[in-house]
């Protein structure tokens, strides 16, 4: 087991935050965590980054019991959040350790990879928005990260952009097989994406429901599996709207 | 399917929306020819009232008297004497000044507790029109150089401590969080993130606390000097010419420009990274 959160909870004045959430990641799993807003997901997301330290219950990852940023874990945020002084190419290094030559080979190659070959000695201002998460992906995937967090990474972005980076993603995790916990409020990414799809409803948000995708990927996105599985999704969401 | 789009966006990393060269050059002959409008424009008139002795020679020479006024000081050799100490005063002030002011700043910015002991301070004393300090300083040091430096050191100070604390504590706390997931330590953080983010708040710092250097120089030199730039307006002012006067404040203009315009050429290198495309394009 790569992730386990157990009765996480973290509430805010306004209610805002999370429940006694608990729920695990295999190896290689993609988990994506769906909700409407205000029920915690980022919340979540952020606690096992490490980046808050003020809640209840224990996050362990690859069987550490988390106190602050965990160095297996690997963070796409919603913004690209890249240094605008350093090249694309330096901001994929950035964070690594060691040979700087074996670094940039190997950022070089993960750029190929993005489809941002050519680009590499680009400032930050001259990329588009899809340039720029594409960038802030191939910076997680290079430091190799055991677990890697993304919090919706591709909702800044355009229809097309959003699922040429949802391919992408899918191309990475065939080679590197990474354990990945993805927040969205895309229910069809989730279902084009994911493994499992835990679903938190309430304020603050609790897990109200999970779902299965057995279907080997690459999916087709209007196939009737996931269209049905929308339609359970869609329906659970609207549960808690008349209950609330 | 996947790999296939993805080979498709490759071409927008080559995208380039640069105008052509002919169009841009173009662009930069309009461009200085409208800056130069309004000096043109001055001049002629100077020509103009001087030659026609509208404005009689005492009180305004023509353009040419106050070009040979500094012709001659330059060839009897006094010019670079007096120009050389003017400029030494401001590097040395201002260098002392903004040493000073990036430390503390840097102290001020990044701890909590320096910032409630010295800010309220250096608050304080911000609102002292700088140029109060004059008869202290000379009471304190005389009407040497130590006075001199201590001024200007002083007037640049302000603005270049006020942009560090700024550059240090607005930045963006979200890429501060890239280097904690990172697993940077604190001095990582410091050196890797926060300095280079707050560099183009000290290079405004550091423009606006020269431009005050070359006012608060004009001041020292002013209040009692044997030498420089402002000695020259003081002798011209007391001989009754205003060549020299005036001579003196173009030496002013052209070396305040010309260092201002170093520091830009430094700044645009090292900041080659900033997106000024809302400003310039």
């Amino acid at each position: 087991m790569v992730l386990e959160v157990k009765r996480l909870s973290r509430i805010f004045d306004n209610q805002n935050g999370v429940k006694n959430v608990s729920f695990y990641a295999n190896e290689g799993e993609t988990i994506g965590l769906i909700g409407k807003s205000g029920s915690g997901k980022s919340t979540i997301l952020r606690t096992i980054a490490g980046l808050d330290k003020d809640y209840n219950g224990d996050i362990v990852i690859a069987g550490d019991k988390i106190n602050g940023p965990h160095p297996e874990v690997g963070v796409v945020f919603q913004e690209a959040r890249l240094f605008p002084w350093l090249t694309v190419l330096e901001n994929v290094t950035f964070t690594l350790k060691g040979d700087p030559k074996g670094n940039n080979e190997l950022a070089k190659k993960l750029l190929k990879q993005v489809g941002l070959s050519g680009a590499e000695n680009l400032y930050v201002k001259e990329l588009s928005g899809g340039m720029a998460q594409r960038v802030s992906i191939a910076r997680a995937v290079a430091a190799k990260p055991g677990l890697l967090l993304m919090d919706e990474p591709f909702s800044a972005l355009d229809a097309f952009t959003k699922m040429q980076l949802q391919d992408l993603m899918l191309d990475i995790w065939q080679e590197e097989k990474v354990t990945t916990v993805i927040v969205t409020h895309d229910i069809d990414e989730a279902l084009y994406l994911c493994d499992r799809i835990i679903l938190l409803s309430g304020k603050p948000g609790e897990v109200e429901r999970e779902f299965v995708i057995d279907e080997p990927r690459p999916r087709d996105r209007a196939s009737e599996e996931l269209a049905s599985m929308k339609k359970k999704i869609l329906q659970t969401l609207q549960i808690e709207a008349v209950r609330v | 399917m996947a790999k296939k789009m993805v080979e498709l966006s490759q071409s927008i990393a080559y995208e380039d929306e640069t105008p052509t060269k002919k169009k841009k050059s173009n662009r930069k002959v309009t461009q200085i020819a409208l800056s130069l409008l309004l000096p043109v424009l001055l001049l002629a008139l100077w020509i103009f009232v001087t030659a026609t002795g509208r404005v009689s020679s005492y009180q305004l020479p023509s353009p040419l008297a106050v070009i040979e006024t500094i012709q001659g000081l330059a060839v009897d050799g006094t010019l670079w004497g007096h120009l050389g100490i003017t400029v030494y005063r401001v590097f040395v002030g201002s260098f002392i000044g903004t040493v000073l002011a990036v430390v503390l700043g840097s102290i001020v910015g990044f701890y909590r507790k320096a910032e409630r002991i010295f800010d309220p301070m250096i608050q304080a004393f911000k609102s002292i029109p700088s140029l109060a300090w004059v008869p202290l300083f000379i009471l304190w040091m005389g009407i040497g150089e130590p006075s001199k430096i201590s001024l200007i050191a002083v007037g640049v100070f302000f603005p270049v401590y006020l942009n560090v604390v700024s550059g240090i504590l607005n930045v963006d706390r979200k890429l501060i969080e890239v280097g904690k997931v990172a697993g940077f330590s604190h001095y990582e953080l410091v050196r890797r993130i926060i300095l280079p983010a707050s560099l183009p708040s000290f290079f405004t710092g550091l423009r606006s606390g020269l431009g005050l250097g070359w006012m608060f120089v004009v001041a020292a030199e002013l209040m009692g000097a044997s030498k420089g730039l402002g000695y020259l307006l003081v002798i011209g002012q007391n001989s009754s010419a205003p060549d020299l006067i005036i001579g003196s404040i173009i030496l002013f203009a052209i070396v305040g420009k010309l260092t201002d315009w170093l520091i830009k050429l430094v700044e645009d290198r090292v900041l080659k990274w900033r997106d000024n495309s809302v400003i310039g394009g």
